[in-house]
């Protein structure tokens, strides 16, 4: 009988990975940095839509978006009056009055709460903020490094004496803050960190030894948070090398910066080495627990990381508007360029990016602007990802309309594309972030997967007859319905056709998920190729979710050019469709698309002898 | 010697910075979610206003914006420059586009007779209509000496000194308190309203009236019949060709 067949292939098949993915998700080791909470992200790797969650669109209230605009004026008016980037840019540095003006408007403070002095601004806010700052990459930078990770810290893990001690004076801009974690063989890897902080013979204090490299205000900051490996006595009485962050002030002594760095882009920002050498700190002054500085670190890291979506997100619209100016007034063959299909498709290009972007920003900020804790840990990755990545593409697209003008240094598009190569490389680079993403969906989907597989081995009869039935239904196809679309659904009918995509992506996402755990088990943390498209399929996914909740809200309540909404997200929603819909079939087992094992071949080759190994064209045997 | 209280006129009008579009029908120009800001010159009479606030010679600034609800707007960046109190007389946007000059200058007269002001400060026009009317009309509803065009300010006593910019050069006039002032471009460099001033201006802004109660309803004056672009007149320049699109 081929129910029982397949009843018992299956659960043989499941016995035997059974084992290996509870040994995958027991020793990989917890990615979690706060506590637990069902966001969005985790739940897709399971087939499911957490639509609380994401539906309806995130709204602020009246008074809370007059205020916002309130913010935006003043802001805008100085970025576009008085910061001259260019200048910037050749001389490598931002000007003194410049900086003192930023001070004066209180943009050193956003996110300090107000009864230290700070303007207390919630994550909706700073994003809004983020799009105008941006304007110029390197005060952008400059700031980031100050509040969003330089003194977070404090604000997240500090106590209250901490707190009133030392965040007054930063959210005025009096002293200035920096992160140190980063050193020279410790990058991606930040878990190998080798500064020293060894507890002195009176424990009153902690001397500290190192080298940080490629440290933003790393020469003007006055408060430094410093990550140092310290040595801890475990609970089962061994001696282990913890990680702890540190409040560490250049009064303490002992603090030397290097020379500034010369870089490809953001030249007015200032970036250092700093040295630390038998620096004094004061046991009052360790952020959070002894020993806990990783995830002090993993919590500040991703904590600003979605702002990186709107602030790019203002950057292109910027974009868009000096370059439709130019294509609409550059004539060529009699026509102006505006007129051409490839140049109009970079405008759509442009126009899609920024809408993507914006949507998932703004829809993480609300979500991580409500209360509790909530873990939007892969939702702030995967935006981040996507703007850098698409950041990228659309400068580069930009730079061509204005050809060759576009490569002039009197023409800005070039500073800008230089500005915005970092955006994949800092915070988290995308490839360490798409493993992020994709491990940490894995291991949540894989608690839950070894749950069910452990019921199967029990004979439970329900599970075994569910999934059974489910397998049989999918081999025979199937339409999906998540509870998007039809009459009660989340989305408005407009879109309906795109969420039903949307629906169909996710269900065979979280099918093809359970494949891949019942394939690699532990292993899979090995194979970073497929967990690259993992994390593709996942940043659509969210793309998708972010843009069908905007358009649907959009929509409703009415607002300006709702219908160019729809077009854009039902363009994203199809074109995300179909590369899912590849990057699913590249997953199956033995699919013609996968050229993984070619690519390893081919870079082991290349390895090998370092250097391209093909004998010339012309060469001759003899 | 703080005793003097001034009252500042504030308009909202189309930021000077946007490329402004008359609409299909030619009845005026397109408004709707473009940026705006407070005026210009505006800007420069609430600078003005609080730096003599800030030489302790006036002891409260009242803000004042005639027009429909996102006047409140412009009035809160007033209180965050500096400005005290601020009054919103409130007029529906149906009917503030027929709102000119005439009509706003005998709101201010009955303002600055009511609040008992003896300053009070606008900029010398708006930048949409260019009128240049209002400071005028109001000192002839209250038969105050004016002195437009300022480039200079001084409080000396009762009387204010003020230097205006003239097609002939610099005039030097010395009013007697109370006059109505109104500011030209070099009068001052407005200051930025800074975020924490905006955060505080919202209590300001919230305890602030709402001043259409002590008006007269408005008659309209003029009538707009239409609005549309400068003839093209085929100048061979390089800017021409930006214009036509």
């Amino acid at each position: 009988m081929s129910g029982c067949e397949l009843f018992l292939r299956t659960a043989a098949a499941a016995a035997r990975s059974c084992r290996a993915l509870v040994a995958f998700t027991a020793s990989h080791r917890a990615l979690r940095t706060s506590p637990p909470s069902r966001a969005f992200a985790k739940e897709l790797f399971l087939g499911k839509i957490e639509k609380k969650e994401v539906f309806p669109f995130p709204e602020v209230g009246q008074e809370e978006l007059n205020e916002i605009n309130q913010f935006v004026a003043p802001v805008e008016k100085f970025f576009t009056e008085e910061v001259d980037s260019q200048k910037i840019d050749r001389e490598g540095k931002i000007p003194h009055e410049t900086l003192e003006k930023l001070k004066s408007l209180g943009l050193f403070g956003m996110q300090v709460p107000e009864e230290y002095g700070g303007l207390g601004l919630s994550n909706t806010m700073y994003a809004r903020l983020g799009e105008i700052i941006s304007l110029d990459a390197s005060i952008a930078v400059t700031l980031a490094a100050h509040q969003a990770i330089g003194l977070k810290g404090i604000i997240l893990a500090g106590s209250e004496a901490q707190k009133a001690k030392y965040l007054p004076k930063l959210a005025s801009g009096e002293h200035i803050a920096a992160f140190c974690l980063t050193e020279p063989a410790s990058g991606s890897d930040a878990a190998s960190i080798q500064t020293r902080a060894t507890l002195s013979e009176d424990k009153k204090h902690y001397v500290l030894n190192g080298s940080k490299v490629w440290i933003t205000n790393g020469a003007r900051a006055n408060i430094f948070t410093v990550f140092a490996k310290t040595s801890i006595v475990d609970s089962d009485n061994s001696v282990k090398d913890k990680i702890t962050a540190f409040i560490v002030e250049r009064d303490f002594g002992g603090v030397t910066n290097g020379k500034p760095e010369d870089k490809l882009g953001i030249r007015g920002s200032d970036t250092c080495e700093v040295h630390f050498e038998n620096t004094r700190v004061p046991v009052e002054n360790v952020l959070g627990e002894v020993g806990g500085g990783f995830k002090v670190a993993m919590n500040i890291l991703n904590s600003g990381r979605f702002s990186m979506g709107s602030a790019v997100a203002g950057m292109l619209k910027k974009l868009i508007e000096m370059t439709t100016e130019y294509a609409c007034v550059r004539k060529q063959f009699n026509r102006s360029l505006s007129e051409f299909g490839l140049i109009q498709e970079k405008f759509a290009l442009m126009a899609q990016k920024a809408y993507v972007m914006e949507s998932m920003a703004y829809l993480t900020a609300g979500m991580l602007d409500q209360p509790g804790f909530p873990d939007c840990s892969i939702e702030a990755a995967m935006v981040k990802v996507f703007s850098s990545e698409g950041a990228w593409q659309c400068v580069s697209e930009a730079l061509q309309v204005f050809g060759g003008s576009g490569y002039m240094k009197d023409c800005p598009l070039e500073r800008i594309l230089r500005d915005t190569r970092i955006l994949l490389i800092f915070e988290g680079t995308n490839e360490i972030l798409r493993m992020y993403i994709a491990l940490t969906g894995l291991q949540h989907a894989g608690r839950i997967l070894t749950a069910r597989i452990n019921e199967l081995k029990r004979g439970n009869v329900t599970t075994i007859m569910e999934t059974v039935g489910q397998r049989l239904r999918d081999s025979l196809g199937r339409t999906v319905d998540l509870g998007l679309t039809g009459k009660l659904g989340a989305v408005h009918p407009t879109v309906a056709d795109s969420a039903n995509k949307l629906e169909e992506n996710v269900y065979y996402f979280g099918r093809t998920v359970e494949t891949l755990l019942l394939r690699f088990g532990k292993t899979i943390v090995e194979e970073q190729m497929v967990l690259k498209r993992v994390a593709n399929i996942l940043i659509n996914l969210y793309g998708m979710t972010a843009v069908l909740s905007r358009a649907s809200r959009s929509i409703r309540v009415g607002l300006r050019n709702h219908d160019h909404e729809v077009l854009l997200a039902n363009m994203f929603c199809t074109e995300a469709y179909y590369q899912n819909l590849f990057s699913l079939s590249q997953l199956d087992k033995y699919a013609p698309e996968n050229l993984d094992e070619q690519i390893k071949k081919v870079s082991q080759q290349i390895l090998e002898k370092r250097a391209y190994i093909c004998a010339h064209p012309l060469d001759r045997t003899s | 010697m703080a005793e003097l209280r001034a009252l500042v006129a504030v308009k909202r009008v189309i930021d000077f910075a946007v490329k402004i579009r008359v609409k299909p029908d030619r009845t005026g120009v397109v408004t709707d979610g473009v940026k705006h800001s407070m005026n210009p010159f505006c800007e420069i009479a609430v600078e003005e206003a609080v730096r003599l606030k800030e030489k302790k010679l006036v002891k409260e600034i009242i803000a004042v914006s005639c027009g429909p609800a996102q006047c409140q707007e412009t009035i809160r960046t007033a209180l965050a420059m500096g400005a005290d109190r601020g009054i919103h007389v409130e007029v529906p946007a149906a009917e503030a586009d027929r709102l000119g000059p005439l009509q706003v200058a005998r709101v201010l007269a009955k303002l600055a007779e009511k609040e008992k002001v003896d300053l009070v400060l606008l900029g010398k026009q708006a930048i949409d209509d260019d009128c240049n009317q209002t400071g005028q009309m109001t000192a002839g509803f209250l038969d105050w000496p004016q002195g437009t065009f300022a480039s200079q300010v001084t409080l000396e006593g009762d009387k204010v000194k003020v230097e205006r910019e003239i097609d002939g050069g610099l005039e030097t006039l010395r009013l007697k308190l109370p006059a109505v002032v109104t500011a030209d471009l070099r009068l001052n460099e407005p200051r930025y309203a800074t975020l924490p001033n905006i955060m505080g201006a919202g209590p300001k802004a919230s305890a602030s009236g709402n001043g259409s109660a002590d008006v007269a309803p408005m008659e309209a004056g003029c009538r707009r019949l239409g609005q549309g672009r400068p003839v093209n007149r085929g100048l061979p320049c390089a800017e021409s060709q930006e214009e036509e699109d």
